[in-house]
């Protein structure tokens, strides 16, 4: 069986400075491929969460371990390459550099991953913003310029470059209305589709759930540890 | 890439980061002005006088004896009698040499009493002869040679009367025996432009009727009686010497310098400048300071404005961060927008140093008689700019710290 793409296992982490609160997670697996939605309240610990997961703070104990690399023997500079290579951030709002232009944010992981850049091909952006409904003179447009809408799209089109293998969603849609948000979840998926990437979403949302391989409540695989004081 | 995106993040806040740009280039501009003038009023006064290897005055200090003989500058403390000149001007080494007889004014401009000799043998910058450009030289006894200033100031064409009054800032003036305008001398950029030239022998013939600094009483000596008196004079201010061989310097000067008749002072001119800058050395080193100061202030407001502006840019660090961007990217990124800004400063103050200068060049040079070459950007002030934009990159270092400590502590998520 292949390695999955993202695993937890036995990771407890508290943040420096505040004893009182803490978290663990005793296991949590997303097989190659999968897509997640976790459910959680905001506060519920799920920013520590993905902070984790992309190798931002390292774990007190335990291991993260993402497709075949396990985090914790890793120096900060090679957890920052990582996360450039393997994982694509998608973010509630405020996702792109507003001065800059769709294309160069959309390739600005890239910079940062030669691997990743070895798989993207010329075209690639272009490609995927046409993929995702965005018009096609997007790419030199400033990224401030767009709508909420079209920004979370191009957030996606970043977040796919270069076909990294996990895709990590902090409510992507919670700034978007309705419409917008069926329509949106409805490219994602697609775009996953064609990637094969894995999807690890965090949202409130349960009306969301239908399209997830699966739906795995947040405090169901992750512990809220209060020490006293 | 990375450029492309400093760059317009630059762009995004062009207001703030507009503001620091123009202090910068502003205090680049001062700096690289008070380098020109300083410079220019160097090479100015180094050109005034070329040619002269010695300068013979009574004893005084070089410094002094170098400004009223050459620059006009100050007051001749005592005089040389006649008799010493015409032991100087015996010696076997000396080329030539050019009697100056100082001391009268005509309005706000210096008299000078000399022979033709000085219109053959002054020579300023690097060589170059004076050039009567309109009329001709010293050939009667009451014909005035003027410097190029004095002519436009004064409005004065050659035919023109002048009436030279007696010492400087005077109210008592020589017009019983009024000057001609004989000759306009072409500009040159020294003290001659603003000296009206008259023959020693005039300087002789206005003081005949004068005894210790006053008028005799009576009815002056009438034109005609003086032009048949003999019009040596006793005494002049001072003698410009050429030698036949430089290595005869030093000899004579230490053969003047102790003539036992008169106390007398010889001086190099090359030498007595040193001095001089020596002297004014410590107020261009304030000024440099100055200067250094502005440039300096610059760059803590750029600093300031770095450091205010992090707060609101925590996103885009989170975002950068959240594509892999490690901490120390974000640094360098601090820094590079740092060095844009010093360098588009250092930029637009060279155009606004140039743009001055092609502006303010006539200006200056008639007004202080101070010529301010417009030419390449030399080395040193080259690297006055590399020093600016380094100095820019190391103050931003400062904030950019910050930086690097907030997107570590942030990651990604940053938490309001």
């Amino acid at each position: 069986m292949a390695a999955p793409a993202l695993a937890l296992r036995d990771v407890t982490f508290h943040w420096p400075g505040r004893d009182t609160f803490g978290l663990r997670v005793p296991d949590f697996q997303l097989a190659a491929g999968e897509s997640v939605l976790l459910l959680g309240e905001s506060g519920s610990g799920k920013s520590t969460l993905l902070s984790l997961i992309c190798g931002i703070v390292t774990p007190d104990a335990g291991e993260i371990q993402i497709a075949e690399t396990r985090l914790s023997g890793l120096r900060a500079g090679a957890r920052d390459r990582l996360r450039a290579e393997r994982i694509g951030v998608i973010f509630q709002q405020f996702n792109l550099l507003p001065y800059a232009s769709v294309s160069d944010n959309i390739l600005l992981p890239l910079r940062f991953a030669p691997e990743r850049r070895g798989r993207s091909e010329q075209g690639d952006a272009a490609r995927l913003c046409s993929a995702l409904g965005l018009p096609d003179d997007v790419l030199q447009a400033k990224a401030g310029r767009l709508s909420v809408g079209q920004q979370q799209r191009v957030a996606v089109a970043r977040a796919l470059i270069g076909q990294p293998s996990l895709i990590v969603a902090d409510e992507p849609t919670s700034a978007l209305d309705a419409a917008t948000q069926d329509g949106f979840m409805g490219l994602l998926f697609d775009q996953l589709a064609a990637t094969g990437s894995s999807l690890l979403m965090v949202s409130h949302d349960e009306r969301l759930g239908a399209r997830f391989d699966r739906v795995v409540r947040l405090e169901d695989i992750l512990l809220r540890e209060s020490r006293a004081a | 890439m990375i450029l492309r995106l400093a760059f317009a993040s630059l762009m995004a806040r062009a207001l703030t980061v507009g503001m620091t740009i123009l202090a910068i280039a502003l205090s680049v501009a001062l700096f690289l002005a008070v380098e020109k003038v300083r410079t220019g009023a160097k090479a100015s006064f180094a050109d005034t006088i070329s040619g002269t290897d010695l300068i013979v005055g009574a004893r005084s200090g070089s410094v002094q004896l170098l400004l009223y003989s050459v620059f006009r500058i100050g007051n001749a403390t005592n005089n040389i009698s006649w008799q010493s000149y015409r032991d100087i001007a015996g010696r076997d080494e000396i080329d030539w040499i050019v009697p100056i007889s100082l001391g009268d004014s005509h309005r706000q401009f210096r008299v000078m009493g000399t022979t033709s000799g000085f219109f053959e043998h002054y020579r300023y910058r690097g060589g170059r002869m004076l050039e009567i450009g309109q009329g001709h030289g010293l050939d009667d006894l009451y014909d005035a040679v003027i410097g190029a200033e004095v002519a436009a100031t004064l409005g004065y064409d050659v035919g023109d009367p002048i009436i030279v009054s007696h010492g400087v800032a005077s109210f008592t003036h020589h017009d019983d025996q009024p000057f001609r305008v004989a000759g306009i001398v072409e500009r040159t950029g020294t003290p001659v432009d603003r000296t009206v030239i008259v023959s020693l022998e005039a300087i002789e013939a206005i003081h005949v009727d004068w005894q210790t600094g006053a008028r005799t009483p009576g009815a002056p000596t009438p034109v005609d009686d003086i032009r048949q008196m003999d019009l040596t004079p006793d005494a002049i201010t001072a003698a410009l010497i050429g030698m036949n061989s430089r290595l005869q310097i030093f000899g004579l000067q230490r053969w003047i310098n102790t003539y036992p008749e008169e106390p007398l002072l010889a001086i190099l001119p090359g030498v007595a400048l040193q001095e001089l800058w020596q002297i004014v050395g410590i107020a261009e080193r304030a000024l440099i300071g100055v200067s250094v100061m502005v440039v300096v202030t610059a760059l803590l407001g750029m600093m300031a404005m770095i450091f205010s502006s992090l707060d609101e840019r925590r996103r885009e660090m989170a975002i950068w961060r959240a594509m892999g961007a490690r901490p120390v990217t974000i640094l360098g990124l601090l820094v590079l927008e740092a060095a844009l800004m010093a360098a588009l400063g250092a930029a637009l103050g060279m155009v606004i140093l140039y743009g001055g200068l092609v502006v303010a060049q006539p200006w200056i040079d008639a007004a202080y008689g101070l010529w301010l070459p417009i030419s390449v950007p030399s080395a040193r002030e080259l690297v006055v700019l590399a020093l600016v934009i380094g100095a820019a990159a190391l103050a931003s270092l400062l904030p950019a710290l910050r930086a690097y400590r907030l997107s570590l502590a942030d990651g990604m998520m940053v938490r309001t």
